[in-house]
C-alpha cells in the first residue's frame, strides 16, 4: 500500500516535473487511437447503414433469387410461386434511376403491393392524399412513393413530379407520398411492379423474386433443389448471404483504411518508446538511488510500466472522446463516404461502439506499454552501482546494438510477404510490414553505430563535438532515429504506393481512352441508353468518322460475391491487346470453324475472385442463357474493384439479342473540331442535354481527380501521421538536450559559445535525421514493394508499376532535416536556459 | 591578475548572497576559500568566471573587466584564460580521456600535432598516459578528476577555479588529486581558486579565505 502511494507520489512528481514531455506522449496516443476510432466510427456506421438497407429491401424473406442486372423472365416467378415450399413469392423489379443533374442514381423498386404486404412490408408507401385509396392510388403508372431521405436529397415533396431518364428520354412520374418504414438515411422510391417495367422499358423482366417460406421447410435443402429449377446466371440467396455480399462490396477497403488509421497510433507507440527511454536515461541516479534504498527490480519495473500505462490511459480515453467527436462531425457535415465510393447516398449518424472503444482503448494502452516496457526493463534490471558512473547509459544502450533480434524479425517479415491472403484480407502482408519496421528500427543503433564511426573527424571544434557524440552516443542518438524512420519510412512508402497508382491508372486511362471523343448516355444508374436507332444517328453525325459502341451491365459469377460487369465492346480478333492493356499471355481470340468457343477477356479482379486463368473455359451466363467461354487473357483494370469481362459486343449481340449501348467512343474527321461535333451530336440525338460527351484528356482528368479525392483521407492520415513523427522527433531531441544539460553546462564553463552549442546541435539534427531519412527513404522502398506486390494486389485484385515521387520524397525529407535541425537547436536552447552554473551542480 | 572590487549579488530582492566583496589575487598565486553552506561561495566563482553577473562592484582578470563584456567575450575568455574542475567530474562520457584533455586545445584551436603532443604531455603529468583511449567509465573516481584537472590545465590557463573538486572522492584520493592540483598550478604558474569544505583540501592552498557575511576575511586552518 505504502508501496502504491509513493509509486504515485514518484509518478506525479515526473509528470509535474516534465509534464510537456508526457503531454505529448499522451497526445500522439490520443491522436491515434483518434483516427482509428473515428474511421471506424464512420465506417461501421455507414456499412451497419448498408447492412440496415440490405435487409429493408429484403424484408421478411428467407431466400432471394436473384439474376444479373439484366433481369430475367418473369416466367420464373410462376414456376417459384407454386413450389409447395413457398408461401408467398414477391417479385421484384430494381432500376438504378438516372435522375437529371445529379451524379447519383435514385435506386427504384417495383414491388407487387399485394405481396410486398407480406414479404416487404417497409416498402410500402403512404398516400400523401389521405382520401385516396392507397392502394389503387399506387398502382397509377405513374405514381412513385419516395423515401424521406431521397425527397430530402432531390428537394421534391409528395405531389411534386420527378423527372427520369430512360433511354435518352426523359419521363416524369408522380410522387404519390412517402415510405414511412424506410431507414433514415435509405435513398430510394417504391413503385408499382408493372409500372416500373413499363416506365423503365423492362417489359417482361424482373431482378429479384423474394420468398417466405413455409413452416418447417428446411431452407438450406431447398435452396439446393431450386439451383436445378432457376435459369442460367439465376441464383437463391439466403439473407445472410446478402448481408455478406454487401460487406464484401467494402471490406476491403474499410479494413485497409483502418490499418492505414493506426499508422499514427504506431508512430505514437515508437514516440512513448523514444521519450520513455530518454527519460528513463535522464533519471537513471534517481532510479539507481530507489533501489539501493531497497525498491524491488519487480517493483520498479512495474513503477516504469505504470508511468508508460498512465501515458496510455489518459491518451487512449482521450482518443476516444476526440474519435468520436471527428466521426460525429464528418458523418454530419460531409456523409459516410470517406474517398472510396462505396457509401455514396448513405447518411447514417455516429452510434457509440463499446467493443471498439474498448478495442481502440487496449490498442492505445498497448502501444503505450509496450513503448515503456523495452526501457522499464532495461532499467529494472541494471546494477545501481554502475548506474551511478558517468557514460552508464550509453553502455546499457549499448544492447540495442545486438543485430540479431532485428535481423530475425526482417526474415521473418520478408518470409511472411510470400503467403496469401488470410480470408481474403493482406494480413500476412501488413504484419510482414510491421515486423520489417520493428526490425529496422531495431537494427538503427547498429547502422547509427556503423555510419557515424566512419564520418571523418572535423577539425572545428562545434562539428567535432557533433561528429564525436554521434560516435560515442549513436546508442541514444539512434532512439531519436527511431521515430524518424517510422514516419518517413511510412510516408515514403504511402507516397510511393499512392504515386504507382496515380501513374498507372493515368498510363492505363492512355490504353482504355484511343478515340477522340466519348459520349455515354447518363453519368449514373442503369436507365439511360442508346438505341439501336440512335447509334445509327451518331455513325452519321456529321465529323463523326468512325464510332465504338460499348454496352455494360453487370452479372452475376457467385452468388456470394458482389456482380461482375459485363462489357461488351468490338475487340479486333488479331489484336485485343489494341483495346485491352493484357497482363501476360493473351490468347488468339475469335472463334474459328475448329474452335467454336468464344473468348472473353477477365479483369486482374474477375481472374483473382473467380479463379479466371488463360485457356480456362467459364460458363457465362449472358442473356437468359450459359454460355460456354474461353478466358483469352487477363487485362489491367483499375475502374471495377470486383471484376470485369469483356466480351466482343458481336458476341453479346448475338448471345442476347439486346441492341442497346451505353457508350460511344468517336473518331472525327480531320477538319471538324471536337466542338463542333459536339453540337452536331446534341442536334441529332433531339438537342438532349443529359448526355455527357467529353474529349478524352477530361475524362482523364475527371478520372485522375476523382483518383486524387479517393485517397484524401490517405493524404491525411499520412499527414497525422508525420505530424506525430514531428512531435516524436520534438520530443527526441527535447528529451536528449534536458538528459545532457550537464553537458552543455560543462561546455559553457570550458569556453564553448551559445552558438556553437547550436551548431553542434543543428549539426547532430542534421546527420541523424539525414541518416534517419535515408534508411527511411530504403524502408520505405521496401515496404511500397509490399504494398504495390502484395497488399494491393491481395486487397483491391490490381497490380501498377513501381513510380517514385522524387519531388515529393525529398520536399518531405527536407522539411524533416530542417525541422529536426531546428528543433535540436531550440531544444538545445530550452536546455541552456537553465542557469549553466546549476547545471553542473546538479548531480542528478 | 584578480581583483574584485564592492562586489555584491542577491538572487531576489530578500535573499543577498554577497555584500561588498573586496579581494585581490596576484598571477601565481593559490587560494582557497572556505564558508558556511549558503554563504555564496560558488555563487563567488561563478561571478568570476564571468557565468553570473554582480548587482553592483566589479571584477577584473588579467586587465578584463567583466562588467565591460557580453557574453561572447566572457566565453572567450573563459576559452582562453580559465580552466574549470567540478566536484562531479563533467567529462563527456561518449569521449575518451585524451579526446576530453584536448577539448579546450581544440576549442582555442591549436594546431592537431601540437595538441596531441600537450595532451599527452599532460596525461604524463598527472599519470595517465596509459588510459589515453580509455573511456570515462573505466576509470575510478580519482582518476576521472585527473582528467578533468589535466583538462582544466592543458591549454595553460592564468586562472583556475576549483569548486569542491575533492567531494566526490574518499579521503587518499583527495589528498592524491590535491597534490596534484597544487603541483600543476605551481608549475605552469596558474593563478588559482579553490572553493571548498575540507580543509586537508585547503591546506593545499597559499593561503586560505573564509567568507562570511562581512565578506572575505583571511583565515587560519590551525586548530
Amino acid at each position: 500500500m505504502q508501496n502504491t502511494a509513493l509509486a504515485f507520489t514518484f509518478l506525479l512528481g515526473e509528470f509535474r516535473a516534465h509534464g510537456k514531455r508526457a503531454a505529448i506522449g499522451v497526445i500522439a496516443i490520443a491522436i491515434g487511437v483518434a483516427m482509428g476510432y473515428a474511421v471506424h466510427l464512420i465506417n461501421y456506421a455507414a456499412s451497419s447503414e448498408f447492412s440496415q438497407a440490405v435487409r429493408s429491401l429484403m424484408g421478411n424473406a428467407d431466400l432471394t433469387v436473384r439474376g444479373t442486372r439484366m433481369g430475367f423472365s418473369e416466367q420464373t416467378y410462376p414456376l417459384l410461386a407454386t413450389q409447395p415450399e413457398v408461401a408467398v413469392a414477391s417479385p421484384v423489379v430494381e432500376i438504378d434511376a438516372h435522375i437529371p443533374q445529379q451524379s447519383e442514381a435514385l435506386k427504384i423498386i417495383g414491388i407487387d403491393y399485394f405481396r410486398a404486404v407480406t414479404v416487404q412490408p417497409n416498402m410500402l408507401g403512404r398516400m400523401a392524399d389521405e382520401n385516396a385509396d392507397e392502394n389503387f392510388g399506387a398502382l397509377n403508372a405513374d405514381a412513385i412513393f419516395l423515401s424521406p431521405a431521397a425527397l430530402t436529397w432531390l428537394k421534391l415533396k409528395a405531389g411534386d413530379t420527378l423527372a427520369v431518364q430512360v433511354g435518352l428520354e426523359i419521363r416524369q412520374l408522380h410522387i404519390a407520398g412517402t415510405i414511412p418504414a424506410a431507414g433514415a438515411g435509405q435513398r430510394i422510391g417504391v413503385m408499382d411492379i408493372a409500372a416500373a417495367q413499363w416506365r423503365f422499358d423492362r417489359l417482361k423482366l424482373i431482378q429479384r423474386i423474394d420468398l417466405k417460406l413455409r413452416p418447417g421447410v428446411d431452407i438450406i435443402a431447398f435452396k439446393a433443389r431450386l439451383a436445378d429449377l432457376l435459369p442460367a446466371g439465376v441464383a437463391a440467396v439466403t439473407p445472410v448471404d446478402s448481408e455478406k455480399r454487401a460487406a464484401n462490396l467494402s471490406r476491403a477497403y474499410r479494413v485497409n483504411l483502418n490499418v492505414l488509421a493506426l499508422v499514427a497510433l504506431f508512430t505514437g507507440g515508437f514516440l512513448v518508446f523514444s521519450t520513455q527511454v530518454l527519460s528513463v536515461v535522464r533519471r537513471r541516479s534517481q532510479l539507481a538511488l530507489l533501489r539501493v534504498l531497497g525498491l524491488t527490480r519487480a517493483s520498479l519495473l512495474r513503477w516504469m510500466l505504470a508511468e508508460g500505462a498512465a501515458i496510455g490511459v489518459l491518451g487512449a480515453a482521450l482518443g476516444l472522446l476526440l474519435g468520436y467527436i471527428i466521426a460525429a462531425a464528418v458523418l454530419d457535415y460531409s456523409g459516410a463516404d470517406l474517398g472510396g465510393g462505396y457509401f455514396f447516398g448513405v447518411r447514417p449518424t455516429v452510434h457509440f461502439d463499446a467493443w471498439a472503444a474498448l478495442l481502440f482503448f487496449a490498442l492505445g494502452l498497448g502501444a503505450a506499454l509496450i513503448g515503456s516496457f523495452m526501457p522499464a526493463l532495461e532499467t529494472a534490471r541494471t546494477q545501481p552501482s554502475r548506474t551511478l558512473k558517468a557514460g552508464d547509459e550509453e553502455i546499457s544502450l549499448q544492447k540495442l546494438r545486438s543485430p540479431l533480434p532485428a535481423l530475425t524479425l526482417i526474415f521473418i517479415g520478408g518470409a511472411l510477404c510470400f503467403i496469401g491472403p488470410i480470408n481474403e484480407l493482406p494480413i500476412p502482408g501488413y504484419i510482414a510490414i510491421a515486423l520489417l519496421l520493428i526490425g529496422s528500427i531495431a537494427l538503427m543503433p547498429r547502422l547509427a553505430h556503423a555510419v557515424f564511426s566512419h564520418l571523418p573527424t572535423p577539425t572545428q571544434s562545434a562539428p567535432y563535438l557533433a561528429v564525436s557524440q554521434l560516435q560515442g552516443a549513436s546508442g541514444r542518438a539512434s532512439i531519436g532515429l527511431s521515430g524518424i524512420l517510422a514516419s518517413f519510412s511510412l510516408m515514403a512508402a504511402m507516397a510511393i504506393m499512392v504515386t504507382s497508382f496515380r501513374v498507372s491508372v493515368d498510363e492505363w486511362l492512355g490504353n482504355m481512352l484511343p478515340a477522340q471523343l466519348y459520349m455515354r448516355a447518363a453519368a449514373s444508374g442503369d436507365t439511360a441508353y442508346f438505341s439501336a436507332a440512335d447509334q445509327l444517328t451518331i455513325l452519321n453525325t456529321p465529323g463523326v468518322a468512325r464510332a465504338e459502341f460499348l454496352r455494360t451491365t453487370h452479372i452475376t459469377l457467385d452468388p456470394l460475391r458482389p456482380a461482375v460487369s459485363l462489357i461488351a465492346r468490338p475487340i479486333d480478333a488479331a489484336n485485343p491487346a489494341a483495346r485491352l492493356p493484357f497482363i501476360g499471355a493473351v490468347l488468339p481470340s475469335q472463334p474459328t470453324p475448329s474452335s467454336p468457343i468464344i473468348t472473353v477477356w477477365a479483369s486482374e479482379a474477375a481472374a483473382d475472385l473467380h479463379g479466371l486463368t488463360v485457356g480456362k473455359q467459364l460458363m457465362l451466363p449472358i442473356g437468359d442463357k450459359i454460355q460456354a467461354v474461353l478466358v483469352g487473357g487477363v487485362w489491367r483494370d483499375y475502374a471495377r474493384q470486383h471484376g470485369a469481362i469483356v466480351i466482343n459486343l458481336a458476341d453479346y449481340r448475338r448471345l442476347t439479342g439486346d441492341e442497346r449501348v451505353t457508350e460511344v467512343g468517336m473518331w472525327l474527321h480531320a477538319d471538324v473540331s471536337p466542338a463542333q461535333v459536339i453540337n452536331n451530336l446534341r442536334t441529332a440525338l433531339h438537342q438532349n442535354t443529359h448526355m455527357e460527351i467529353a474529349e478524352p484528356g477530361e475524362v482523364r482528368s475527371t478520372s485522375l481527380k476523382i483518383f486524387d479525392r479517393s485517397f484524401t483521407i490517405t493524404y491525411l492520415l499520412e499527414a497525422v501521421a508525420i505530424i506525430v513523427g514531428l512531435f516524436g522527433i520534438a520530443a527526441s531531441f527535447g528529451g536528449q538536450a534536458l538528459a545532457r544539460a550537464r553537458e552543455f553546462g560543462m561546455l559553457r564553463h570550458i569556453g564553448v559559445t551559445r552558438r556553437q552549442i547550436g551548431v553542434m546541435l543543428a549539426l547532430e539534427g542534421t546527420l541523424l535525421t539525414t541518416l534517419g531519412v535515408v534508411a527511411g527513404l530504403v524502408l520505405g522502398w521496401v515496404i511500397a514493394l509490399i504494398l504495390v506486390h502484395v497488399v494491393n494486389p491481395q486487397s483491391f485484385h490490381w497490380s501498377m508499376n513501381m513510380h517514385m515521387p522524387w519531388g515529393l520524397l525529398m520536399g518531405v525529407a527536407a522539411t524533416l532535416i530542417l525541422t529536426a535541425a531546428i528543433t535540436a537547436v531550440l531544444s538545445g536552447r530550452s536546455a541552456m536556459s537553465t542557469q549553466v552554473v546549476r547545471a553542473v551542480r546538479d548531480d542528478w | 591578475m584578480l581583483t574584485l572590487a564592492h562586489l555584491c549579488k542577491s538572487y531576489n530582492s530578500t535573499r543577498r548572497i554577497l555584500s561588498d566583496i573586496n579581494f585581490h589575487l596576484n598571477a601565481g598565486e593559490y587560494v582557497a576559500i572556505m564558508g558556511e553552506s549558503g554563504m555564496g561561495k560558488s555563487t563567488l566563482l561563478n561571478l568570476m568566471a564571468g557565468l553570473e553577473t554582480p548587482d553592483s562592484g566589479s571584477i577584473v582578470i588579467d586587465g578584463h573587466n567583466l562588467a565591460e563584456m557580453n557574453d561572447d567575450q566572457t566565453t572567450q575568455l573563459r576559452r582562453e584564460k580559465m580552466g574549470f574542475v567540478f566536484q562531479a567530474f563533467h567529462v563527456l562520457p561518449h569521449l575518451s580521456v585524451a579526446q576530453n584533455v584536448s577539448l579546450p586545445l581544440l576549442l582555442n584551436g591549436v594546431p592537431k600535432q601540437q595538441a596531441q603532443v600537450a595532451t599527452a604531455n599532460m596525461l604524463a603529468a598527472v599519470g595517465l598516459a596509459t588510459r589515453a583511449q580509455s573511456r570515462p567509465h573505466e576509470l575510478s573516481g580519482g582518476e576521472t578528476q585527473r582528467v578533468a584537472i589535466a583538462r582544466a590545465l592543458v591549454h595553460r590557463p592564468r586562472l583556475l577555479l576549483a569548486d569542491e573538486p575533492t567531494g566526490n572522492l574518499d579521503p587518499e584520493s583527495a589528498d592524491s588529486v590535491m597534490q596534484l592540483l597544487r603541483e600543476q598550478i605551481k608549475q605552469s604558474g596558474t593563478t588559482c581558486v579553490l572553493v571548498t569544505h575540507s580543509t586537508r583540501a585547503a591546506a593545499t592552498a597559499d593561503r586560505v579565505l573564509l567568507l562570511t557575511v562581512q565578506g572575505l576575511i583571511p583565515h587560519s586552518l590551525r586548530m
